[in-house]
């Protein structure tokens, strides 16, 4: 029972850390149609980030460690503004193998750089002293770290839900899902709206990889592990699909979690096994919608 | 003029659609652009809307030239564009429809609130928490052209509003734009529906193949029974 519980609260939690990222990266497909294989290290740009540069900001307490939550997506969000206006914004229109493309490029050009600017040694964010050590549940020592991400998580997904259904540029992000054509000649500055699109999403990806620094060693290869991860999250969720984002992400959280316990060895290839049933039975994803 | 299209060409890609078409729209008019199935009346007003700009001629807006401007400029300009095939907005209710569409006209004012919208299409202010998805067709046609006023545009592009409709309610759309001329909104129509487009406007452009065919009054249309013999006669 006890281990269980302690199972189901790491898996849980990082569910939420993939949420995050397969939240971006549904979002971005949603209005752009672009499957965008760089968001992972986006997401490891976040990590290194928040390992060295926001370190910094951990001596002036909680304040601080919340101030590079926010300062560290931010940065990650303007490199994406960059990427989007220069890059993206160019193969929107164009077929799906020149986009797989250009984002996969950047994955290795991004990879690269980030050797160039840290170099390959695993680094670590110090915890800050309010989440540091583990409180006791069912006789078991869990995380205080972990607790937070499992708070932040769900606040993060009502913050979003809030954004896209009940605020007007939510309302403008999804009629642009719909039809992007018809919402400019309506007035709107669809090409401001996908800017904005694509910088929320890489936002989120800065974010995960923040937070996944406080909890486990940054290093290369931490993009292509999460990518593929999201990557089943999207597909088991429905991707486009907020709500399947979420739920996506949670299941494939607790699989990791509980198949660590049974199958220590072919834990990691457990995503892609319930990817594959829900490919067979449902290709579309338990939330999303068939394609029109 | 409020609106000079100055013989444009417009293109799909490689296919030539529009050969020179030209036609003009003064304010306080309904005019109607009438005639076939693929003659060319949807692409007029995606050139217009810079939704398929045009490869040569112009489209002088209140005197300035438009074309090449992106769709969203020109509709900020004052076109207010009602597409043929509805695209309202299937996963946004009836009035996020609306709201999104919201924008204040070129001098600054909003005639057009969702409330006034909904004394018109009272149907709307019924469904107004429905997903446009689930509307008939003849509720998301209203519902489309209540976007598009939602703009407080100064010119109305409507095009088919008649089509696939039942007669009760293609009625009823006449009736609508009847009731926006009293607005004083200018309105060019394309139209297949001879009779609906003749009983609601001024004057006529016919067109076929790309090209002006005709331009006169409604009853110079009607005085001539071998143009529309010739061009509209299914």
């Amino acid at each position: 029972m006890d281990t269980f519980v302690i199972q189901l609260l790491g898996g849980l939690s990082k569910g939420m850390i993939l949420f995050v990222l397969a939240s971006g990266l549904s979002l971005i497909f949603g209005v752009m149609r672009v499957i965008n294989f760089a968001h992972g290290s986006l997401y490891m740009l976040g990590a290194f980030l928040a390992a060295t540069v926001g370190a910094q900001f951990l001596g002036m307490g909680p304040s601080g460690f919340f101030l590079m939550l926010l300062l560290v997506p931010l940065i990650v969000a303007l490199v994406g503004i960059v990427m989007e206006t220069t890059l993206f914004r160019r193969i929107y229109t164009k077929e799906h193998l020149l986009q797989l493309l250009l984002t996969y490029g950047l994955t290795l050009l991004l990879s690269d750089v980030v050797r160039m600017i840290w170099g390959g040694e695993y680094r670590t964010l110090r915890q800050p002293d309010f989440l540091r050590g583990g409180f006791e549940i069912v006789g078991r020592k869990f995380p205080i770290y972990g607790l937070f991400v499992l708070i932040i998580g769900p606040l993060l997904a009502l913050g979003l839900w809030y954004l896209l259904n009940r605020t007007r540029w939510g309302r403008i992000i999804r009629a642009a899902v719909a039809n992007p054509d018809m919402v400019s000649a309506l007035g709107i500055n669809v090409r401001l709206v996908m800017t904005g699109v694509f910088a929320l999403g890489c936002f989120l990806a800065g974010l995960g990889g923040a937070l996944v620094a406080g909890q486990s060693a940054v290093g290369l290869g931490m993009d292509v592990n999460i990518i593929v991860e999201a990557f089943a999250v999207v597909v088991v969720g429905g991707l486009g699909s907020f709500g399947g984002a979420l739920l996506g992400a949670l299941l494939i959280g607790i699989i990791l979690s509980f198949g660590i316990l049974v199958w220590p060895g072919g834990a990691q290839l457990l995503p892609f096994a319930a990817m594959a049933l829900v490919l067979i039975a449902r290709p579309w994803g338990l939330l999303g919608r068939p394609e029109r | 003029m409020l609106l000079q299209v100055q013989d444009i060409h417009t293109y799909y890609g490689l296919s030539h659609i529009l050969f020179g078409v030209s036609l003009e729209v003064d304010r306080g008019e309904c005019v109607c652009l009438v005639g076939r199935n693929g003659a060319g009346k949807t692409t007029t007003f995606k050139s217009i809307m810079g939704l398929a700009a045009p490869r040569t001629g112009a489209v002088l807006w209140k005197g300035q030239p438009i074309q090449g401007n992106p769709p969203f400029a020109i509709a900020r300009s004052g076109i207010g564009f009602v597409p043929e095939e509805r695209a309202i907005f299937p996963d946004l209710t009836v009035w996020e429809n609306l709201d999104v569409a919201h924008k204040l006209g070129t001098d600054g004012r909003s005639p057009w609130t969702v409330e006034r919208v909904y004394e018109i299409f009272p149907r709307l202010e019924e469904r107004k928490n429905q997903m446009g998805g689930t509307l008939s067709g003849g509720e998301q046609q209203m519902l489309t052209i209540a976007r598009t006023l939602m703009g407080n545009p100064d010119l109305l592009l409507l095009d088919e509003p008649s089509e696939g409709l039942a007669p009760l309610i293609v009625d009823a759309i006449g009736e609508l734009v009847l009731q926006l001329k009293q607005e004083d909104v200018t309105i060019l129509l394309a139209e297949q529906n001879l009779h609906f487009s003749l009983a609601v406007s001024e004057r006529a452009y016919v067109i076929d193949d790309g090209r002006i065919q005709f331009s006169g009054t409604t009853a110079e249309l009607e005085a001539h029974p071998e143009i529309i013999q010739k061009y509209l006669a299914v």
